[in-house]
């Protein structure tokens, strides 16, 4: 078997190469500098290889060297609080390694290979082990215990098994045909990891956002898409749900976005709190940061590199939130390689396996049976980034198909700085019927009516609206006016959220139903008040509701808010005696 | 391996020349072509195999035949560059243009530039003061920020652009910014413009100019940018200067890009354009920012004009996904005469927030901004309005901000092309139109700053 050939062409991050043997998806080191590649073509000899690197100044008839592998990415102790690039190199490895730039031809391990982590066997000599077995426990950071597993692919009797200090290359466990397990495995990223059986989510992932967990729930396992214009707000509602939801680990791919705006998540996760552990947030985070001007190549891998590492963690047993910011850029990485292949096209220069490769993706996502027995999830939220902010494009498209929650983001709202800019008319949840058991059980039990009732006055809103862009709103009936101020009370207090104060940035489930309700008990009075011969504007302007209102952004408002939505009862009904 | 000179070509297309059977030549590297007149063109290698090699020509195939010899130099295009540069002017592809002597190079910088690393970054805080009132309150400059400016054709994008050249500094220092110009297929007589409102200020001594004008090839304006960048990020990372990078017009660039894409017969993307332009762009617009221990910074300012004024064309569109904002010149304001015509309402600034502030410019800046924006945002609206029912049928509340919209733009917006506003003449000016709105519809203000800042508190 030859594993060395030689480039027969290059033309920008494609290579052609000859006289090896390739199979697809193999991992190649191209040229004299051995810049990492990817098989993704082969015509009788010649391989095409995607290059992860800037191939300027290589020249045909340089080596090729085929490792017979396929791209994987490592998964041990060590990769929690790690930032690396599309194809799992650390950052700030590369950083000592050459300095600010990227240059190429760099190689660095996934983590430190050295260092040691205390492991506690959890079989013992004699057990048997099967695949994804559960074998020890390793405490990674303050709050996430990483639970070390066999291979997949590996069943057998335990002959011995350590405990202490070891690093992720020493071998913990040998079995009895010899098999030897060590801390650190290696995944192929293109290939899903195994599990038992998906089951149907039926929990919600809080994020604290009160549009999202109240109007337009997503739920643990499940998948969400974020379209939007350019400064409508998806970074800012993905770092949102990075820091705030409840999911155990994180995984933030910064997909070919901008290198200003990942330099500030990467300076500012590191000092942030989890308010669900109090604990750092970087304790349960692994970040992948691959900016737009870096290697178009390496952008393509870095959602599989970031979704494999989810899945890792979820055969843990642990529930993963996973975001890409933006699959949008991921397509079209994916859209510059199949034209350097010279594939035949689809829709706007898209290749024709577009839609199925958005599926495939979002079809990792789910909560599982996992191979140990436990019951663990992936959810994966992916911003879109339409041209012009046209959802009819490709890749938003393909997305709306497979995942089952939409928050739109909206250009206008934006403009009107009404954040998060979710448009709630067209947004949608497909999830509401799976969850709403749990919303009864452990919330209270009329939640999703309220839900419906708030959705429907925004509805009937916006129905409203229409004839006062004609009219007035003077020339409404009172009690139609009413409605509007009620809905005005909803988009103001209830849907905006001011991602960056430090109270109202997360808002407990518990307390977003209370202000649902306390937006209905307002309706409820204004509406007797107003039968009892009160006026509209005496009724809208107690003084209590703006107190409720602004109470919000003050710390202990849900110890105080029913307190306050007493006293605007209150105040409401005294408003007929004045008259 | 320089020196060959192989007459293999077989085909010239558009801005490309193909070539059979040559020793390896490596992907990049930079071609000249001698015609058999005598002329030299210069070019770089698109594509290259063991059979056939690809060159785009900067300057024009016209005149290129058969007979053309071809050398390969046998490295990678690099531009020299020394603190030389600051006050030369260079044409597009880096040559002299001012008729003095070629650049002595202390180091030769690869123009293609390679991607800061996102860890190494450090994420920009400084506020640059521009003195115009419209960009330093509601969508402030940040130093390492790149924001383009969105215009279209026969707005003063261009005054604006020198405005800022001219005013823009850092809040309580008098540290000047070093401008990197970088002309793309504009005319001779913006060209000019520039030129001597440079030299005239004296801030041409300050500057490095690179420029490609509308009758020079219109392929070299594909490394254009990438000299002038390559130029910036030496003079910011090497030799610790503040540099401003303007670019003008980022529209001829992008066509230049379909051009050669056109050329090659490659697949386009929306309206012709090539599916790697989001990229490309990238590749331009991310060598703006700031670097852990260096000392320097890179700015850009890019000038772009929407065709059509039609903001969800490809380029804006596309530069917009990856600029920390934008600034939209508006043809109705600047028709109304008001000079800078500033549309602050789809103009923003992604980084404002973190520049603004007690620390940097004034406690009450980001309540302020807010509360302009928010005003004037509605007295538009309400213009709507007025034209369908009158404006009897306004409450008083809406009375007041329709008012408020007109004097946003006579006295907020509106400042002649030489005056330098302090950004607390700004904010106070702020102050003062506020005060014509009841303070109880000035809902975005904290109460504390109303009782420092509103001129009927101040007196």
């Amino acid at each position: 078997m030859r594993n060395e050939g030689v480039i027969y062409r290059i033309s920008g991050p494609v290579v052609t190469a000859t006289g090896m043997n390739a199979a697809m998806y193999d991992v190649v080191r191209v040229g004299d500098e051995g810049l990492m590649g990817e098989v993704i073509e082969l015509h009788g000899d010649k391989a095409v290889i995607q290059v992860y690197e800037d191939t300027s100044g290589m020249r045909p008839g340089e080596p090729v060297l085929n490792t017979q592998e396929t791209l994987s990415v490592s998964l041990g102790p060590g990769l929690l609080t790690q930032i690396y690039d599309g194809i799992q190199r650390p950052l700030p490895t590369l950083e000592e390694k050459m300095g600010v730039f990227i240059t190429r031809g760099v190689d660095a391990d996934a983590f430190d290979m050295e260092k040691t982590w205390t492991f506690e066997p959890q079989v013992a000599v004699g057990d048997s082990v099967s695949g994804g077995q559960v074998i020890g426990h390793v405490q990674e950071t303050e709050t996430i215990v990483h639970k070390v597993m066999a291979l997949p692919t590996v069943s057998g009797v335990v002959k011995s098994i350590e405990s202490g200090d070891f690093n992720v290359t020493q071998t913990v466990c040998v079995l009895e045909d010899g098999t030897e397990i060590q801390m650190m495995q290696k995944w192929p990223v293109r290939t899903p990891r195994p599990n038992r059986q998906k089951y149907a989510p039926e929990t919600p992932l809080i994020t604290g956002m009160r549009i999202l967990d109240f109007l337009f729930p997503l739920a643990k396992g499940g998948a969400a898409g974020i379209p939007g214009p350019f400064g409508s707000g998806k970074t800012v509602t993905q770092q949102s749900l990075a820091k705030y939801s409840d999911a155990q680990l994180v995984v933030y791919i910064g997909c070919g976005e901008r290198g200003n705006e990942m330099t500030e998540v990467l300076e500012e996760f590191p000092h942030l709190i989890d308010p669900n552990t109090g604990k750092p947030l970087m304790n349960r985070t692994v970040m992948i940061a691959n900016t737009s001007n870096m290697p178009v190549a390496a952008r393509e891998a870095s959602v599989y590199t970031g979704i494999t590492i989810a899945e890792y963690f979820r055969d843990m047993g642990y529930d993963v939130a996973l975001m890409a910011d933006s699959t949008s850029r991921w397509a079209e990485a994916m859209r510059e390689i199949s034209s350097r292949l010279e594939e035949m096209p689809g829709e706007e220069g898209y290749p024709a396996y577009l839609s199925s490769r958005i599926a495939e993706f979002y079809e990792r996502a789910g909560r599982v049976e996992t191979l140990n027995g436990d019951d663990g999830s992936v959810t994966v939220i992916g911003a879109v980034s339409p041209p012009g902010g046209d959802i009819s494009e490709p890749v938003s498209q393909g997305t709306l198909r497979i995942v089952k929650v939409f928050w739109g983001l909206d250009a206008g709202l934006a403009r009107q700085r009404h954040f998060p800019a979710i448009n709630w008319l067209n947004s949608y949840s497909l999830y509401p019927q799976s969850l709403d058991q749990w919303f009864r059980d452990n919330i209270s039990q009329d939640f999703p009516e309220v839900r419906t009732q708030i959705s429907g006055l925004l509805q009937v809103e916006a129905e409203l609206q229409e004839i006062v862009q004609l009219v007035g709103s003077d020339a409404l009936p009172t009690d139609q006016q009413l409605t509007l101020e009620v809905a005005r009370m909803i988009r103001e207090y209830f849907l905006q959220q001011n991602g960056f104060h430090e109270v109202d940035a997360y808002c407990d489930i518990h307390l977003q139903y209370q202000m649902a309700k306390a937006i209905l008990t307002f309706q409820e009075s204004a509406k007797s008040a107003m039968a009892g011969g009160a006026l509209l504007d005496d009724v809208v302007n107690v003084p209590s509701r703006s107190d409720l209102m602004r109470g919000r952004f003050e710390k202990g408002y849900i110890d105080n808010i029913e307190g306050m939505v007493k006293k605007m009862t209150m105040e409401i009904a005294d408003t007929v005696e004045e008259n | 391996m320089t020196g060959k000179e192989y007459r293999t070509i077989t085909d010239v297309k558009g801005p490309l020349v193909f070539l059979n059977k040559t020793e390896p030549v490596a992907f990049g590297e930079i071609v000249t072509l001698r015609l058999s007149n005598g002329t030299i063109k210069n070019g770089q290698v698109l594509d290259t195999s063991d059979d056939l090699v690809i060159v785009q020509v900067f300057e024009g195939t016209a005149k290129i035949d058969r007979e053309a010899g071809v050398t390969f130099m046998g490295d990678v295009f690099k531009l020299p560059v020394s603190t030389d540069l600051i006050g030369r002017i260079l044409d597009g592809a880096g040559r002299p243009r001012d008729g003095g002597p070629e650049i002595v190079a202390e180091e030769k910088a690869d123009i293609i530039g390679a991607a800061i690393n996102p860890y190494s970054r450090q994420s920009p805080h400084d506020f640059i003061q521009t003195g115009i009132s419209a960009i330093d309150c509601c969508t402030t400059l940040v130093r390492g920020q790149k924001l383009p400016i969105f215009s279209a054709s026969g707005l003063p994008h261009n005054d604006i652009a020198l405005q800022i050249a001219r005013q823009a500094k850092l809040k309580g220092s008098d540290e000047e910014f070093i401008v990197v110009f970088c002309a793309m297929g504009i005319t001779a007589e913006e060209y000019n413009f520039f030129r001597s409102d440079l030299e005239r200020t004296g801030a041409l001594e300050n500057a490095v100019l690179f420029v490609n004008l509308a009758d020079d090839p219109a392929v070299e304006r594909i490394i254009t940018p990438r000299l002038a960048l390559t130029a910036a990020e030496y003079l910011a990372f090497e030799k610790d200067y503040h540099v401003l990078v303007i670019y003008t017009d980022m529209t001829n660039y992008c066509d230049a890009l379909r051009q050669i894409g056109a050329a090659r017969e490659e697949v386009p993307g929306r309206r012709g354009y090539p599916g790697y332009m989001y990229t490309d762009l990238a590749m331009l617009y991310e060598r703006a920012g700031i670097v852990k221990g260096k000392k320097g910074s890179i700015t850009q300012f890019p000038i772009l004009t929407m065709p059509g004024d039609d903001i969800t064309h490809p380029i804006p569109d596309l530069s917009g996904y990856i600029t920390e904002g934008q600034i939209v010149i508006s043809r109705e304001l600047h028709q109304q005469g008001i000079y800078p015509p500033i549309n602050v309402l789809p103009s923003l600034s992604r980084l404002m927030g973190s520049c603004i502030g007690a620390d940097t410019t004034r406690e009450d800046h980001k309540s302020v901004s807010d509360q302009m924006y928010a005003g004037y945002a509605q007295g538009r609206e309400l213009r709507g309005l007025v034209a369908i029912v009158g404006e009897d049928a306004l409450n008083e509340r809406d009375k007041q901000l329709l008012t408020f919209s007109g004097v946003f733009e006579d006295k907020f917006l509106r400042q002649t092309r030489d005056e330098n506003r302090s950004i607390e003449e700004t904010l106070d000016l702020c102050w003062n139109l506020l005060s014509s709105i009841d303070t109880k519809y000035l809902v975005r203000l904290d109460q504390k700053w109303i009782d420092k800042y509103h001129p009927d508190n101040r007196s």
